[in-house]
């Protein structure tokens, strides 16, 4: 049993990279607008079947088809924001966490009107794994998710750290007034966090769909994973979400050893709970009250 | 007809007490519970056991029942009192979803997703299935009108007032000296307590629970029910309920006539609907029905 952890801890790695790319958008928006965004959920599964009509309607490689499930997914975000969630803000954060948990429902919905509930399948080329030696092994699907998710987490930190509009950013998310004061409109880094964070959970949605398949519920059924991460690197933390999603990928596989392979998402609820406990603000988060 | 219409007045009743629990803690104490199916199906499931299983009568059930989700609920509370309320979103939200996969899965205690079937109600089979949906909805009315009472009296004590404060601006609650963390904790026990209380009531009229019942969209009912009647308000609680219920009943019957459409079309715009018209309501008339109304300051 002892000789499956190194095999564990490769899928749990993989697992835990692509993870952060949801959580990357989850706290990014924690971060700039102050509210838990449940509708991370809903754009995950836009996303997944964004990329799913590139991919099977339009021909597109898995690779080419992120890029659609990122701008498609990008867009709406932006659009919902707009109608739905900002004109809400002013009422609260917890109004506007309800009003998101509305809305991922209808999105969620409007998702099974047009395609149904039925499993749906990516058009990928059948490949053999790959050995790495001592009995490990690693499917092509699973490196070229890996890479897809690293290009897109390498890409949202130069973006952060080197861009104009990436300071801008970061600096609305340290100290909304005075980036007001400096003359940075809030409203423009709103919509940008939305479209980027939403884009990500579009991206997060594909990648997850690319390893099994996809439904009406595949955001919802990561969601618990998502908010792990976020909440056990430190909510509002972007470092701290690839920290925590990595953290939570390797405990979701270690805990195959122990536990039945349906309670892997359990385990995220179980690290939100120790973590809140003994230490609320997360690995790398500000403080949490 | 008749039988369809004590059934819905049932459901309304069992939504009026989600709706009471949900005010308790979201209307009054300002805490929000984004996961209410996760404790509606947890009473739901100790109730049923404990009669179908273990034998224990129904009144001792829906005890337990309220007990136990009471004390579910005072852990999670405790876990997130000191945090900022998000947490306790983020924490109910998971909760909910944790209930439902240990449901699905602990194959030797809930029966996973067959559910539970059999479960005993009052009298049922000694009389036509009319006369026992009249005695439970009796018996839901009893209980309705016994938790508002209560709830108006919790409202108008003292005790309302401080939940009301901290609601408001809990640093202040505090400063005035009130142990704010303990009244949180104590304010989402007694809400999940009466989540429970409904959960089992669910459980002993309709005599069967899987856990694909107790999905999110309950969660919205019920947000929607007392966000609609009048967040803070206990008899727009009520009120919201029974329009919620009617409205998920009038959607079924005007869907139902949409030429063209599949069955899980149909479906997706009545969920669609609930949705919809819950954002609706938060932009066009967020204070509700019955706009909550703050009792009279008791002059000393």
């Amino acid at each position: 049993m002892l000789g499956e952890i190194p095999q564990l801890l490769v899928n749990g790695l993989v697992a835990g990279t692509i993870l952060a790319v949801p959580a990357i958008g989850f706290t990014a928006i924690y971060a700039v607008l102050r509210f838990p965004n449940f509708t991370i959920a809903s754009h995950a599964t836009i996303g997944a079947f964004a990329g799913y009509v590139a991919n099977t309607a339009g021909g597109w490689p898995a690779a080419a088809a992120v890029l659609a499930a990122f701008v498609v997914t990008g867009a709406i975000g932006v659009v919902n924001d707009e109608v739905v969630l900002k004109p809400l803000r002013p009422s609260g954060a917890l109004t506007t966490a309800i009003a998101a948990i509305a809305l991922t429902i209808v999105l969620e919905n409007v998702v099974r009107f047009v395609f149904g509930n039925d499993l749906r399948g990516y058009d990928l080329p059948i490949r053999r794994d790959w050995q790495l030696g001592g009995g490990m092994r690693i499917g092509p699907q699973q490196v070229e998710n890996l890479v897809i998710a690293v290009v897109a987490l390498a890409a949202l930190f130069l973006f952060l750290a080197f861009t104009r509009t990436g300071k801008a950013m970061r600096e609305v998310a340290d100290n909304p007034t005075l980036a007001g004061i400096k003359g940075i409109d809030a409203d423009r880094v709103a919509r940008l966090v939305n479209f980027i964070a939403m884009g990500l959970a579009g991206v997060g949605g594909m990648l997850l769909g690319l390893d099994t398949s996809i439904d009406p519920l595949t955001g919802f059924r990561v969601i618990l994973s998502v908010f792990a991460a976020a909440v056990v690197g430190g909510l509002g933390s972007i470092p701290g979400a690839v920290v925590g999603a990595l953290t939570v990928g390797v405990g979701e596989e270690l805990s195959l050893l122990v536990l039945a392979p349906a309670y892997r998402t359990a385990v995220g609820f179980l690290a939100i709970l120790i973590v809140l406990t003994l230490r609320p603000r997360g690995i790398l988060g500000e403080r949490a009250y | 007809m008749d039988n369809y219409l004590v059934a819905m007045a049932t459901f309304a009743g069992i939504y009026a007490l989600l709706a009471l629990g949900l005010n308790l803690v979201w209307g009054m104490a300002g805490m929000i519970n984004l996961g209410l199916v996760g404790f509606f199906a947890f009473g739901a499931y100790v109730s049923a056991l404990l009669t179908k299983k273990a034998g224990w009568p129904m009144a001792a059930g829906l005890v337990a029942a309220i007990v136990l989700t009471a004390a579910a609920g005072a852990v999670v509370a405790l876990v997130t009192a000191r945090l900022r309320g998000d947490y306790l979103a983020i924490i109910t939200l998971g909760f909910s979803e944790v209930i439902r996969l240990v449901a699905s899965n602990e194959i030797w205690l809930t029966n996973g997703t067959d559910g539970i079937s059999g479960i005993p109600g009052p009298a049922r089979g000694q009389v036509t299935p009319a006369t026992f949906n009249l005695i439970y909805l009796v018996i839901v009315a009893v209980v309705v009108l016994a938790a508002l009472f209560l709830m108006e009296r919790v409202r108008g004590a003292p005790y309302g007032r401080v939940l009301r404060a901290i609601r408001d601006d809990d640093q202040v609650a505090a400063v005035a000296g009130k142990a704010v963390v303990a009244f949180k904790v104590e304010a989402f026990a007694v809400s999940a307590g009466l989540l429970g209380l409904a959960g089992g009531l669910f459980a002993h009229y309709t005599s069967f629970i899987a856990p694909d019942g107790f999905t999110s969209l309950i969660s919205i009912y019920v947000v929607l029910a007392l966000t609609a009647g009048g967040t803070g308000n206990n008899r727009g609680a009520v009120l919201g309920a029974a329009l919620v219920v009617f409205f998920m009943e009038s959607t079924r019957f005007v869907t139902g006539g949409l030429p063209g459409l599949k069955p899980v079309q149909v479906a997706a715009v009545r969920e669609l609907l609930i949705g919809l018209s819950l954002i609706v309501v938060l932009r066009v008339r967020p204070a509700g029905l019955l706009p909550e109304r703050i009792p009279r300051p008791v002059t000393p």
